[in-house]
């Protein structure tokens, strides 16, 4: 029997609990010129493209009162929930800062000098040669997206911009059908949600314009894109990517990325994905494994398969004498063209980045478009602000930006790539391959995407492979949390909504898939499982799941599977370094 | 009353921290943020304001770092101090706890304070009691590992753990008194204290300006020498017992406990 | 004269176990880098038996003073007069506050160098390196001093005490010392109160911790409780539990509970996750019971037992209560 996780959801009503009118009185609240939610790619360049625009217009800037620009970061910093492979187009560097040259970027690892695609096999490697177009990096620069987070954060406090970390933004301001304007996060409050010695309300943030740059999962901008009605008819995909740092001893020479190998190729399984291995300068190495959340089997773990990954004989040797130190899980959202949102914009606000779908999967890219995008939404902003008083109700100017430009283009290349792996990987790849020779024209048309959480899973044998932690090579779930950065008080309320009683299926897949270990099937139930002939046997069953949200990194992956992930208190979860 | 708060700025945590391979040293780039334990001494300053047994004209953070520590001063002054403080010389670079308890001395003693507070050790572990060092030059009393402080005429009553259980002490103001992390919960700063933090006045030091003896302070004015850094000790693989016979199994686990005087 | 004067903490005309293990450490150094090892006890009415007694444990002379007990600055104003006084190379300090409110105010009174939570003493060419732990214990650093005297406070449980030196009586001799103005600021008004039943497990020499492999929330009174009331310590909890409601959250142990150091930790169905390692790994002594062979336990533990620990741990109750006497 098999179950789709979306028949589990919990009850929320996403407009209804994070949408409304202020309430606060003007004392309380704080007004400011523009709010900006999400201290990353995104959310950091429209800020500091804005601020570089009001230094030319003195008398807008001082109109907008003491804080012309705020964002607010949930992270302990800008950078701290940040993660990535990555390797990075430098088009919006440059536009930002023109004067900077890359081998002064602080966050950066040196240019790609050679790339190799190899597609796995258990014991060996084929390499794809020539490099397939996807995956041709000349030109492009290896960087630490938590370390971009941190440069960008900088310069934008350089400019004026007021960067409040460990604040979360919890509810959209919305007033007569224009947005006012978010509200930031209560914090101290107890495991029911009961109020502490120390607790503080959050603040209503007043604003002529709000940009929502979330990342992916991005709470606000889920909520806006269903009261505003500006999502697509194809609902929004993701990939689950576990990443980790290495300090190698022997230098890496090339950008890689691998294909097949220890994925299953069947329809059955539907596991698309592939991994990376890129150099970070002489001494380390950022590897990671990606997967789209519409596999199939329940005991499937992408930190595991990560794991597993590591145990080939060709990356056993790319890490040989290395030393893990840094760990990081995050979803990708994966829709591409047709999830994107029909509309980027309402009254009073604009999305950008990832939580408008702005990544090219197939292509691996995401960081500079979400730049491009927070700088198109600064400029449109800007433009506005100068036109008239009052809530900026015409961001049309922005969506016609991003439509006109490169970021449009090129997803819409790849629009068809990643739905056609439901097929399984050959069928998928073979269509794929036609697609990317055509430039997209071929097949074109229009694959729809598919919710990941209406897949439905069923409990299979992929979690017989995983290798045991040796902590020195492989490593658990537990460690790698440690690693992260991750020291969350474990008083804190649960910010994890899900069903807590669903079918044996749906809560091992959320066991597996979780790459903290937040979900777990009762020990009573996998002992007895073991007893009785296996978990397979005891499909259908329904069980208890324990939640230890305090292990939770925020990648997002629960949204995507029929959960929900709500932002935890401003300051928790991870402090990625170098991810 | 004035009251002076002493806070640090140390790396995070949570995040792990390295030895550098390239230099042998210890990697300092990594994240930081204000002492959790000087929150609980800010929390500490801002109750006895609060509290209306004492008239608190003003609540002062003071830090000694490189640029980057500016940020605890922040951080302290939006979770409620009015003002605050900051030394700041390249020739305090490298500095131990002598020359640092001499150094945050002299700021200390150009403030004129009543009370300082303090938390009682800092998380990069790298010094406790620099209160004790700084009362000293301070000519004040002073008291580590307070978990309980209440204000009375020209005095404070403690409490604070010491070896052979909790001692009531009372001191005499002006005092230097290093709280321990259960003395109170510390508030979160509300958005309009972060925000409005920045403006709050700050004064940059230099070593000049306290009079602080330059061949005091810095690596030649310390006392101490870091000789090496090495990996811990290899710890000795541990027995493994299987228990098969309980009875056995007991008996080697109470020889093993006795041989090492632990059943004492 | 170079040499080395040891604290002794006392309270109840008692010696304080830490001290001993400091006033050996001494009289061991003083072998190795030459000049003697003494001790100075502060308080009133301090016996003269008891500073004899230091003898056994190597110092050779002990200073006595009257002063308010259980402060630190009065010990300052004494110890900085005997090592102007006499020259003395170290002053070394056990485990302890006092030990570490003292010496911190001896490093400004004599512009000192000072190192904290030691965890050995070399002699290296006639002079000490302290040693220390940092970075959560994942390194050490080797701490020397450019100039004397050089102070040392000892970590927890760091110095051994050894009782088989010579076996004579120290001398004592008493000193008169000026108390500066602002010792006397601070006043005793009530000395080592205990409170009852909430124990400070961070105190604890000894602790019995127990984790999800007790199976049910009764374990703790069941098999914990015994076994640490057995032994003479508290009882400690892993995260896990602590979520589940088994136990208290004062007891909890780990990077969001609380870190110790006792002398022995047994660990009763603990996995050995790294979160609650870093809360104890500095314990000198960790017994682990689980019945899962790989639990990651089991690597750093210095005594593994794989095992049953519903079968285990009464008998283990039971024969540790008849060793000790009943």
């Amino acid at each position: 029997m098999a179950v789709a996780p979306i028949e589990f959801r919990p009850p929320v009503d996403s407009v209804k609990e994070f949408i409304g009118p202020p309430q606060d009185s003007e004392e309380e609240q704080i007004d400011v010129g523009v709010a900006i939610v999400g201290g990353g790619p995104a959310g950091l360049s429209c800020a500091i493209r804005l601020s570089h625009l009001l230094e030319t217009e003195p008398k807008l800037s001082e109109s907008l009162g003491e804080v012309p620009v705020a964002l607010v970061e949930k992270g302990r910093n800008a950078g701290s929930h940040l993660m990535s492979g990555a390797v990075m187009r430098p088009s919006a560097m440059q536009e930002l800062f023109p004067d900077l040259d890359p081998s002064d970027w602080p966050f950066a690892f040196g240019k790609v000098e050679k790339d190799a695609v190899y597609f796995m096999t258990k014991r060996g490697r084929i390499p794809l040669k020539p490099t397939p177009p996807p995956f041709r990096n000349e030109g492009n620069h290896v960087i630490s997206i938590a370390q971009l987070g941190r440069f960008l954060a900088e310069k934008a406090e350089e400019a004026g911009v007021y960067v409040l970390s460990e604040t979360a933004a919890t509810k959209l301001l919305v007033e007569d059908d224009v947005v006012r304007g978010v509200r930031t996060g209560d914090k101290g409050r107890g495991r029911e949600g009961e109020e502490l010695s120390n607790f503080e309300p959050g603040t209503e943030v007043t604003a002529r314009a709000t940009v929502l740059a979330e990342g992916t999962q991005g709470h606000l901008a889920g909520a806006a894109i269903r009261h505003f009605d500006l999502g697509s008819d194809d609902p929004p995909q993701w990939e689950l990517g576990v990443k980790e740092v290495w300090e190698v001893p022997k230098p890496l020479d090339r950008v890689i990325h691998t294909l097949g190998w220890p994925l299953r190729f069947s329809p059955k399984y539907r596991e698309f994905g592939g991994s990376w291995i890129y150099p970070m300068g002489e001494d380390k190495i950022s590897i990671g494994f990606v997967t789209g959340l519409d596999y199939r089997d329940a005991t499937f773990s992408v930190h595991d398969v990560l794991q597993e990954f590591k145990t080939h004989r060709f990356v056993r040797g790319l890490l040989e004498g290395g030393k893990r130190v840094g760990w990081g899980a995050k979803t990708i959202p994966s829709g591409g063209y047709w999830a994107m949102p029909d509309k980027l914009w309402a009254p009073g606000l604009a999305i950008a980045g990832d939580s408008a779908s702005m990544v090219n999967v197939p292509v691996l890219k995401g960081v500079h478009y979400a730049m491009h995008a927070g700088i198109y939404a600064a400029e449109a902003i800007f433009e506005q602000l100068k036109r008239a008083e009052g809530t900026v109700t015409d961001l049309s100017a922005y969506d016609e930006r991003v439509r006109g430009s490169a970021i449009d283009k090129e997803i819409y290349r790849s629009r068809n790539m990643r739905q056609v792996f439901s097929k399984g990987f050959f069928a998928g790849g073979a269509l794929a391959n036609l697609m990317e020779i055509s430039g997209g024209r071929f097949p074109g048309g229009h694959f729809q995407t598919e919710n990941d959480a209406e897949v439905d899973v069923f409990v299979g044998n992929r979690s017989k492979s995983y290798p045991k932690p040796d902590g020195n090579l492989t490593f658990d779930k537990l460690s790698s949390v440690f690693l992260s950065g991750n020291a969350t008080r474990d008083d804190a309320p649960n910010h994890i909504r899900i069903q807590e009683q669903v079918p044996l299926e749906v809560a091992l897949m959320w066991q597996n898939m979780c790459p903290a270990a937040v979900y777990q099937v009762p020990e009573e139930v996998l002992e007895e499982a073991e007893q009785n002939g296996g978990l397979k046997s005891m499909e259908g069953r329904t069980v208890d799941v324990q939640v230890t949200p305090s292990n939770c990194v925020q990648c997002g992956a629960i949204t995507a599977k029929g959960g929900r992930l709500t932002p935890p208190e401003g300051g928790d979860g991870p402090n990625y370094q170098l991810a | 009353m004035k009251i002076c708060v002493l806070v640090k700025q140390v790396p995070d945590a949570a995040v792990e921290k390295r030895v550098d391979s390239g230099s042998g040293r210890l990697d300092r780039s990594g994240e930081t943020n204000l002492n959790p334990f000087d929150t609980h001494a800010i929390e500490a300053a801002m109750q006895v304001k609060e509290g209306g047994k004492a008239d608190v004209e003003e609540i002062v953070a003071v830090t000694m770092g490189p640029d980057n520590a500016q940020r605890a001063l922040h951080k302290a002054v939006s979770l409620g101090a009015d003002r605050s403080v900051h030394l700041s010389d390249a020739a305090l670079a490298g500095s131990d706890v002598c020359a640092t308890g001499y150094a945050l001395a002299r700021v200390l003693e150009s403030e004129s304070p009543d009370l300082v507070l303090l938390g009682q050790q800092s998380d990069d572990g790298e010094c406790y009691t620099i209160g004790a060092v700084v009362a000293d030059h301070l000519k004040m009393p002073s008291l580590t590992q307070v978990i309980k402080m209440d204000v009375g005429d020209g005095s404070l009553r403690c409490e604070r753990q010491a070896e052979y259980g909790y001692d009531t002490v009372d001191v005499a103001l002006p005092a230097v008194i290093s709280v321990g992390d259960a003395i109170n919960e510390p508030r979160y700063p509300s958005l309009k204290a972060i925000m409005g933090a920045k403006k709050k006045q700050l004064d940059k030091k230099a070593i000049s300006d306290l009079g602080i003896e330059a061949d005091r302070v810095g690596a030649d004015g310390s006392r101490t020498s870091v000789e090496a850094i090495n990996p811990p000790p290899a710890k000795q693989a541990g027995e493994i017992i299987e228990d098969e016979d309980t009875n056995q199994t007991v008996e080697k686990i109470v020889a093993w406990l006795d041989e090492r005087k632990l059943l004492a | 004269m170079s040499g080395i004067l040891t604290y002794a903490l006392h309270y109840e005309n008692e010696v304080n176990k830490n001290s001993l293990g400091a006033v050996s450490e001494a009289a061991k150094l003083a072998k190795e880098i030459g000049g003697e090892a003494h001790a100075v006890v502060v308080g009133e009415a301090v016996s003269d038996g008891l500073c004899q007694s230091l003898g056994a444990y190597g110092a050779s002379k002990v200073y006595r003073a009257q002063a308010p007990e259980g402060l630190a600055q009065p010990v300052v104003d004494v110890m900085a007069k005997l090592i102007s006084d006499h020259g003395y190379s170290y002053a070394l300090f056990g485990g302890g506050l006092l030990g570490f409110e003292i010496g911190a105010g001896l490093t400004a009174r004599l512009n000192a160098g000072v190192t904290m939570e030691v965890t050995e003493v070399k002699a290296v060419a006639g002079k000490l390196v302290a040693v220390r732990p940092i970075l959560q214990d994942s390194a050490v650093v080797d701490s020397g001093y450019v100039s004397e005297p050089g102070i040392i406070i000892g970590r927890l449980n760091a110095f051994e005490a050894d009782a088989s030196s010579n076996g004579a009586s120290a001398d004592v001799e008493d000193v008169e010392v000026e108390l500066s103005e602002w010792s006397t600021k601070a006043t005793m008004v009530t000395r080592g109160e205990q409170r009852g039943a909430e124990v400070n497990i961070e105190d604890a020499d000894t602790l019995v911790a127990g984790g999800r492999g007790l199976g049910k929330a009764d374990g703790f009174a069941e098999l914990c409780e015994p076994l640490a009331q057995a032994l003479g310590g508290a009882v400690a909890a892993t995260r896990a539990v602590v979520d589940a409601g088994w136990y208290s959250y004062s007891a909890q142990i780990g990077q969001t509970g609380k870190t110790v150091a006792p002398k022995l930790y047994l660990a009763a169905g603990i996995s050995g996750a790294i979160q609650h390692k870093v809360g104890m790994q500095a314990a000198e002594n960790i017994v682990a019971i689980n019945k899962d062979p790989n639990a990651p336990i089991f690597e750093f533990s210095d005594l593994g037992v794989v095992g049953d620990l519903n079968k285990i741990m009464p008998k283990l109750t039971e024969a540790v209560k008849a060793k000790k006497g009943g």
